[in-house]
């Protein structure tokens, strides 16, 4: 299907299934249930889960093939945020123009900051990386207040030119959308005791993430793909075979620009106002978390990784103290008071905190990721029941295995 | 007029002159040996060829161009391959992906994307590669990744994927050190194999004699830096002076 | 001219701060190899032991005195500190005024303590792994222990003052014959370059002069071979550890009074630190110490309006312009040495 061979149509088509049917997925639990606070389906939480997909999905390009760990790939999911909000502004509120130019505009800013980053490896690419996006962020606040409109970020406003979409005597402000569906207009079905909410913003960024994942597996799949996974495991052997790994690199990180670049530009499609907080480095950081928590170098774990710590931020913030004691409220009353403590610690507020542990104990204990988990997972189970069937193990050449990451 | 001019050529590290006044041709189609004791200088000989490092005085020219101060992936190019003395392979990747590499790398090294086709959708490529593999005895190891093979094994991997880009020159920087016997006499046989059906011209760098006078068609010999004799392996067998510079080595000559 | 020296007096304390934080990542990289993430954390940690003591010797007992009353009619309550109840009014209000020297001693072995905590339970099991792996995990460590700090003392940064006696400014000017009030410099910044300059001056000379400092510098250089003369290099590179995070504790504590402490400090202070140590060249401790300087200076220069005018902005980013350029012309960094994080 689609050039792809058996295996990764099946798995395309596994990813396409679950996308679409997200608001049923995410919505597992009844509204009287008690659980309801772990339901996830709701269009804001939705929409983010599709969109850092694609960021991750972007950035394990880069260091997932190459090898090449880039703390600065928040300055393109800024920019790409300024730049669709000033196609907002200036020419008309439907997204495609304007997620369109979020692209161009970061893949360009990609090719300067690659260009002159990869011409160093190792941890001065990081730092190179790092200082550029900062750079990029600085002057967000400062220099490009005019554009960036600085620390109030940049909004809509009922004076902006829109040319395309002609005056309006409206007072309120547009909203964005697809040849006039409105992206925050959604169908909510009651059934089943429970509320599923479908909304076009979700289905938009939705559709273009399953483009985006497409297009990850043609290129880890090509012989593109394998050239870049070559250049992580052996630089010199590249070098001596009459390659000059520079263009092989750059490209890498030029697409992986650009899907950072589409991400922001969804991102304030889904809510038109960009802010410099985007380009900050802990938003590079969280980029870098999801695809080594899901499994660098492996299709499905950025996503996966997306798409937990999306979920995971949303339903532990909302668990508060309250919430622990109706939990507890069956333990004695001095247990209860000292059970209630340590978990909100780690809830509500001190979600970072978890955050932070979880990283800290998968890049320790499980250094391919969530991916990788599963996989050992199923390994156990199969060595329970019956003694592993030697046509059972996956074709290498189609599941290259997650590799130590080399900077 | 050879192949592979080296003139002149002189390295100095600091205090020690580890290269002086080199003079080198290798005619076409020829195994062509450098051997000499530890620290004869014939490492760095080869690096000098290969543009790791430059040498200080001389020139080096394959085919009429200079290779001096290109660096290595355009001494490649020029046509070039080098075969490591430590195996230089891309160990995450598969055995059949290691040789699909150098496959796709055409000879000019140009940059082509191939980012939206399959590697299945390139026959060609392939089936070239399954031939070098099949060349090398290792086509049953195809899926195993480069880390998990043997040392020999290793070898002959990096020999099937200098091959595969057809080099008009291989340099083989002692292949059979570190190796058991048998896998040295296999490595032989697929040297000599080479020789036989390809047009190629090969500059070995070796310690183990016996590979050198199965293999040679003529032999240089270094030692401190300069060559001592350059001639025929029956010659230099029992050449006083070689026998001079290998005092107190085992090796048998 | 006076313009110009009054620039360098304002960027010595910054850089001073840069080069210390600098120095104890390149002791740890040249040591363990390790590319620390989590040292702006204990920069930050320094700074909130200067709050903890300021606030531990401002623990209060209340008595009643009965003589007054308070606007209500109620007898007054009176705070006394326990210090100045033990050691007197005098000295114990002269020891919470003091709180931020003293909280020097305090965080020596705390500091100390931190480090072997973190290099024995944590970074000892990443010495074998990828550079990545290293980034990744003490990066995962420095959001764990700026959350913990969080909890502890809140999100809002905490004014710790220095003490009386260096409130004011130092006319430095007028020593050198320029006008009155041109060069003016604060008495706490002056304090704390020169602390700096005797912090470097100590880890230097440790390094130089003792013999386990030779020993360090020998493993630094190469690791093995000390390991094979039958020297316990690891036992000597966690010790190292504990120092460079001493240093770079001391280095936030003194820095309390000049930035009131706050949770994230310590990364804002890591990134810097971080293009400093590759401005100056990963793993050479004089190019850490030179580039921090260097950087502090030239981020104080940029902040003149004269040169603010010509290039607006620059003040905020002229540091990682400075090291972008650095790197590409001179990819070792100023200092650094041939292999060493080339691969």
């Amino acid at each position: 299907m689609l050039g792809l061979n058996k295996t990764d149509s099946k798995f395309l088509l596994i990813v396409i299934l679950l996308t679409l049917f997200t608001p049923f997925l995410m919505q597992p639990f009844a509204a009287d249930s008690g659980l309801d606070q772990f339901n996830g389906g709701y269009p804001d939480l939705m929409q983010k889960v599709a969109i850092f997909g694609i960021f991750a999905v972007g950035f394990n390009i880069l260091f997932g093939l190459t090898g090449y760990l880039s703390f600065g790939h928040a300055a393109f999911l800024g920019m790409g945020s300024y730049a669709a909000v000033w196609m907002f502004k200036l020419l008309t509120m439907n997204v495609i123009p304007a997620i369109l130019l979020s692209m161009i505009v970061s893949g360009l800013l990609a090719v300067i900051i690659g260009y002159i980053s990869l011409r160093r490896s190792g941890i001065y690419f990081s730092i190179l990386t790092l200082a550029f996006a900062q750079m990029c962020y600085k002057m967000a606040y400062s220099v490009l207040t005019p554009i960036t409109n600085g620390e109030t970020g940049l909004q809509l406003s009922l004076s902006d030119p829109r040319i395309l979409d002609g005056a309006t005597e409206s007072t309120s402000l547009p909203v964005t959308n697809i040849f006039g569906l409105a992206m925050n207009s959604s169908y909510k079905l009651e059934a089943l005791n429970r509320v599923f909410t479908f909304n076009v913003g979700f289905y938009f960024c939705a559709v273009i993430a399953i483009i985006a994942f497409y297009i990850a597996i043609r290129l880890f799949r090509s012989p593109f793909g394998m050239m870049l996974r070559a250049v992580k495991s052996n630089q010199t052997r590249m070098n001596y075979m009459g390659l000059n790994t520079k263009p092989y690199t750059l490209a890498a990180f030029v697409i992986s620009g650009m899907y950072a670049g589409l991400a922001g530009g969804l991102l304030a499609a889904m809510d038109p106002l960009a802010g410099a907080d985007r380009m900050l480095w802990t938003a590079s950081g969280e980029v870098v978390i999801m695809t080594i928590l899901g499994g660098a170098g492996t299709l499905m774990g950025p996503v996966l990784g997306a798409g937990v710590i999306k979920y995971l931020e949303n339903i532990f913030s909302k668990i508060n103290e309250s919430v622990l004691h109706s939990w507890f409220h069956w333990l004695p009353d001095g247990l209860e008071e000292v059970v209630v403590w340590v978990f909100a610690r780690f809830t509500g507020e001190g979600w970072h905190l978890t955050l932070g542990l979880t990283f800290m104990l998968v890049v320790t204990f499980l250094p391919g990721g969530l991916v990788e988990g599963i996989k050992r997972l199923k390994k156990l189970t199969k060595r329970g029941g019956k003694p592993k069937d030697k046509l059972d193990a996956p074709d290498p050449e189609h599941t290259p295995t997650p590799s130590k990451h080399v900077v | 007029m050879g192949i592979l001019e080296v003139k002149g050529v002189g390295k100095r590290f600091g205090g020690l002159q580890a290269l002086g006044d080199v003079n080198l041709s290798v005619q076409e189609n020829t195994v062509h040996a450098i051997i000499g004791p530890n620290g004869a200088g014939k490492s760095t000989l080869l690096n000098c060829l290969v543009g790791k490092l430059i040498p200080d005085t001389g020139s080096v020219t394959f085919d009429g161009n200079s290779v001096l101060g290109r660096k290595p992936h355009e001494i490649n190019q020029m046509g070039i391959s080098r075969v490591f003395q430590t195996p230089e392979i891309f160990g995450d990747l598969t055995v059949m992906e290691n040789v699909l590499i150098p496959c796709f790398a055409k000879r000019d090294g140009a940059f082509r994307m191939h980012a939206y086709e399959s590697i299945e959708q390139e026959p060609d490529i392939v089936n070239k590669a399954e031939q070098m593999l099949i060349d090398v005895n290792m086509i049953e190891k195809r899926h195993m990744t480069g880390s998990s093979l043997s040392r020999g094994d290793k070898r002959r991997l990096e020999m099937a994927m200098c091959l595969a880009q057809d080099p008009r020159l291989l340099l083989l920087d002692e292949p059979t050190a570190g190796m058991a016997r048998a896998d040295t006499n296999n490595t032989i046989d697929l040297l000599k194999q080479i020789k036989e059906e390809r047009d190629i011209t090969m500059a070995i760098i070796e310690h183990d004699m016996h590979v050198v006078f199965s293999l040679a068609d003529r032999i240089t010999v270094l030692a401190q830096g300069t060559p001592l004799v350059e001639d025929t392996p029956d010659n230099i067998k029992g050449h006083p002076k070689v026998k001079e510079a290998y005092l107190g080595e085992t090796q048998e000559v | 001219m006076d313009a110009i020296l009054l620039q360098i007096l304002n960027g010595l304390d910054k850089g001073s701060a840069y080069a210390l934080i600098a120095l104890g990542l390149t002791l740890i990289f040249g040591t363990l190899g390790v590319v620390n993430f989590a040292h702006g954390a204990i920069f930050m940690i320094g700074a909130f032991c200067a709050v903890t003591l300021s606030r531990l010797l401002s623990l209060s007992f209340e008595t009643i005195d009965p003589t007054k009353t308070d606007f209500l009619g109620n007898p007054a309550t009176i705070k006394t500190p326990y210090v100045e109840a033990w050691f007197g009014p005098e000295f114990g209000s002269a020891m919470i005024d003091w709180a931020v020297p003293l909280a020097i001693l305090f965080s020596i072995p705390v500091m100390i303590a931190v480090g072997f905590i973190m290099e024995r339970g944590l970074i000892k099991h990443f010495y074998k792994r990828p550079h990545a792996d290293q980034i990744l995990v003490t990066f995962g460590l420095a959001i764990v222990l700026q959350e913990v700090i969080k909890y502890f003392y809140g999100a809002n940064p905490i004014s710790t003052p220095a003490p009386e006696v260096f409130k004011g400014s130092f006319d430095f000017g007028v020593m050198f014959g320029f006008d009155p009030n041109a060069i003016i410099y604060p008495y706490w910044r002056m304090v704390y370059f020169l602390f700096a300059a005797v912090v470097i001056g100590a880890v230097f000379s440790f390094l130089r002069f003792t013999t386990f400092g030779m020993v360090v510098r020998a493993g630094m250089a190469d690791r093995e071979t000390v390991g094979l003369l039958g020297i316990d290099i690891d036992r000597r590179f966690t010790i190292m550890f504990g120092l460079a995070a001493a240093v770079a504790g001391m280095a936030g504590v003194m820095y309390a009074p000049i930035l009131s402490p706050n949770y994230h400090m310590g990364m804002d202070f890591l990134v810097l630190s971080f293009v400093v140590v590759v401005v100056g060249g990963m793993g050479s401790l004089p190019g850490a110490v030179a580039a921090g300087f260097l950087l502090g200076i030239l981020e104080s220069f940029a902040s003149m309006n004269e040169v603010k005018s010509i290039l607006p902005g620059i003040d905020q980013i002229v540091i990682y312009v400075v090291a972008i350029i650095i790197l590409l012309t001179r990819p070792r960094g100023l200092m650094g040495k041939r292999g060493v994080m080339e691969e």
